[in-house]
């Protein structure tokens, strides 16, 4: 936690979480918003490709990258390793590009159309962003780049960031604008041909963020970037780059959350990050894309590639995610770790309820000498759900002294719900300690009964025992952010027990 | 405040309590003796409402309100407090979060304003005192790596935090050392021995009425109460045992 100053916020978000926590069964942030929208045809073809490259004004060399992308793609084959059953996807019954029509870019999100600000409203852009935006003396600062469906409609703090040498816009423009690092780090963390869903997020990549630190300097406030996916039959194709030069610092923060549809829709992201020596990225999202109905109808299916380079010795990568949304989850953040003495870190809350499926874990490659890496992961399942924690952790033979901790605990609700673990463990040099623990536990009826009878009502007594037991990973998450999280295990596991 | 009128209640197939009758009135502190398996803690579950413990006969009536009728947060809002004679670990909740949580919980069932942070705190720091109980403990998991004794006296500062009208307190005195019994037994007296108040006592020894005198002891056997008497009858029990008095 950062400071005090935000606390009282926070309890007034506390009072509304326990209000939302109220509003039973139905996904209260299912609407929809009537902006104009330009599609791009549907489909998937070379012209696909050219056309939302066009509609970026990308250089030459971008669309050729795409293209070539678009073609190893094709030869691909679509993974089918991990525990997730769902229909085949047609890739060719989806739209690829839909972007607000015809905005200016505005240079403060004052200026954006009120219809997008009252969606952020509804979708509780934290109060410290309000404030913000009212022009609140001594708000606390947080960076949006907003992202509205396909492209940021505007970036605050660009200015502050910029007196700090801190490069924070859409990659859109840092495609035109800073060519040489886009170039010199697109792909590298995760190369095109790294699996299905990398591939075609770089092919077709709609638009995202790029952040860049100088060496040496601490980011002066949280940077944050909220998504949500408003076009139907739209796939989201995020893309983030983040590079941390020598000894800098920075923490970002992505939540989404998605409007009620019908149909499933595709989300296939890929973020990558790398630090240099001595630099820390610590990296957090909150999750909460529409995961279907009560009968497991619709949701967004969630192919997401998150890998960080701790290039750097020393460097520090830090991945904490809370998913409570999406219908289909394939999502494993991981760390290469080259550098010498360099860390990894990841935190996970998964929660799966009625008919969600998440298989979602992380890699831990360690290549450098002395590298530690410690993994918390938590699932939660409840309803018919299944929830799989897969990693991999593994010591190249020239990485002396390594270090593993990996804790992965599962707690059921009911008896229709399945919890899996599958840990890989490669180890090819004997200096390593790696340390495996896993629990399997349910709530138990003594423990909602005694909860029950100091006041807390049944929904109230699960949230307060989930929460409990995702402690050691919300911790991790910026203030900001663990009282929405805190909300979102509460809503996401409501009706799963009685 | 309480009425307790023909009382059967089965958990599972077995019938355990089978006609049980009991009038608690404000001000007064009963004792429930009884041997093992007479459903005495039964007792104190169906009153608080837990799952499983099905009432299939008689009723029970707290302030005038059906109390039967209740969900078990219900109850707690409506004064009622049940010390577990087992309480319950929850990882990762501390006792503060917990207490506050539920104490507000129970302030909003009943159209109260929330206490906030610091006026929670204040009366927190007041009721450990009360029980002897550091703070820190207060900061850790609820019950988590607590000895048998610190769990009693974890429920007494609940109890202490609550402030409930009437408390069921199944075996709290089980477990705890002399000097640990001593202030248990003189939280419950500051705590609950008020004009307003009342306390039901399951316990199996007179040590822990030395310290609560109880105005009514009550000898629970076979789901009834088969005799009912002053503090005296507790020394009676102790000397002759159940079988004899009962």
């Amino acid at each position: 936690m950062t400071d005090d100053s935000n606390t009282a916020d926070s309890r007034v978000r506390d009072a509304d979480a326990w209000a939302a926590a109220e509003k039973v069964g139905t996904y209260e942030w299912g609407f929809t918003t009537d902006i104009e929208q330009e599609l791009a045809p549907k489909g998937l073809n070379e012209d696909t490709v050219r056309y939302i490259s066009a509609k970026k004004n990308e250089p030459e060399w971008m669309l050729e990258w795409r293209l070539k992308a678009f073609r190893i793609w094709q030869e691909l084959p679509e993974p089918d390793w991990a525990k997730l059953h769902y229909p085949p996807i047609d890739y060719q019954d989806a739209y690829y590009y839909a972007a607000p029509k015809a905005k200016p870019k505005v240079g403060s999100l004052d200026e954006v159309d009120p219809e997008i600000l009252r969606v952020y409203e509804k979708l509780g852009i934290p109060i410290e962003e309000q404030k913000v935006l009212a022009g609140v003396e001594g708000a606390r600062k947080v960076a949006v780049d907003a992202v509205f469906d396909s492209v940021s409609v505007a970036t605050t703090f660009r200015e502050e960031l910029s007196r700090a040498g801190v490069i924070f816009m859409s990659i859109s423009e840092a495609i035109r604008e800073h060519p040489e690092l886009v170039k010199k780090w697109l792909g590298k963390v995760v190369p095109v041909r790294d699996n299905y869903f990398a591939c075609l997020n770089c092919a077709v990549f709609s638009d995202g963020t790029f952040v860049y630190i100088p060496e040496g300097v601490r980011c002066p406030m949280e940077l944050s970037t909220y998504f949500r996916i408003n076009a139907e039959n739209t796939g989201q194709f995020e893309r983030t780059l983040i590079v941390a030069d020598k000894g800098s610092y920075v923490s970002y923060l992505e939540g989404c959350t998605a409007p009620q549809r019908d149909e499933n829709q595709l989300h296939a992201a890929v973020v990558e990050l790398v630090a240099m020596d001595d630099a820390e990225i610590k990296y957090s999202t909150v999750q909460n894309w529409y995961p279907g109905d009560a009968e497991g109808k619709g949701g967004i299916y969630n192919f997401v590639t998150k890998r960080g380079l701790a290039q750097g010795a020393r460097s520090k990568i830090s991945w904490t995610q809370v998913e409570t949304g999406s219908a289909v989850t394939w999502k494993y953040p991981s760390c290469v770790l080259n550098g010498e003495d360099s860390v990894g870190e990841f935190y996970s809350v998964a929660v799966t309820n009625n008919y969600q499926q998440a298989d979602t874990g992380t890699k831990m490659i360690h290549n450098g000498k002395g590298s530690r890496s410690t993994i918390v992961s938590k699932g939660i399942s409840a309803g018919k759900s299944n929830n799989t924690y897969r990693g991999l952790v593994r010591v190249a033979p020239s990485a002396e002294g390594v270090r593993n901790f990996t804790q992965c605990d599962s707690l059921l609700l009911g008896d229709q719900c399945g919890a899996h673990t599958v840990p890989y463990i490669e180890v090819r040099n004997p200096s390593a300690t790696i340390e495996h623990e896993a629990t399997t536990s349910k709530i138990s009826d003594d423990q909602l009964f005694y909860a029950m009878q100091r006041g807390l009502s049944q929904e109230d007594a699960v949230a307060l025992i989930v929460n409990g037991f995702a402690r050691e990973v919300l911790k991790q998450l910026p203030m900001e952010f663990a009282v929405e999280a805190q909300k979102l295990l509460g809503i996401s596991l409501e009706g799963s027990v009685g | 405040m309480l009425q307790i009128e023909n009382l059967h209640a089965t958990v599972g197939e077995t019938a355990i309590l089978k006609g049980l009758s009991l009038t608690i009135n404000a001000g007064e502190i009963h004792a429930i003796m009884g041997p093992n398996g007479a459903g005495k803690s039964t007792l104190a579950y169906t009153l608080g409402g837990r799952p499983g413990y099905e009432v299939t006969e008689g009723s029970a009536t707290f302030d005038g309100q059906d109390l039967l009728a209740l969900e078990p947060h219900e109850r707690a809002a409506a004064g009622l407090f049940l010390g577990f004679q087992y309480p319950v670990e929850i990882p990762g909740v501390s006792n503060l979060q917990f207490l506050r949580e539920s104490l507000n919980a129970q302030r909003k069932a009943r159209g109260q304003e929330p206490l906030s942070g610091a006026e929670f705190i204040k009366l927190a720091k007041e009721k450990a005192a009360l029980l002897r109980m550091d703070m820190e403990m207060l900061k850790r998991p609820v019950n988590v790596g607590f000895s048998g004794g610190e769990k009693k006296r974890n429920e007494m500062v609940q109890m202490g935090i609550i402030d409930p009208k009437l408390a069921l307190l199944d075996e709290t005195d089980s477990g705890l050392d002399i000097d640990a019994l001593r202030i248990v037994g003189e939280g419950i007296n500051a705590i609950m021995r008020k004009p307003d108040k009342a306390v039901l006592l399951i316990t199996h020894y007179q040590r822990l009425l030395d310290l609560v005198k109880p105005d009514f002891v009550h000898v629970l056997a076979g789901g009834r109460i088969v005799r009912s008497g002053g503090a005296e009858l507790a020394l009676e029990l102790e000397e002759q045992g159940y079988e004899a008095v009962a």
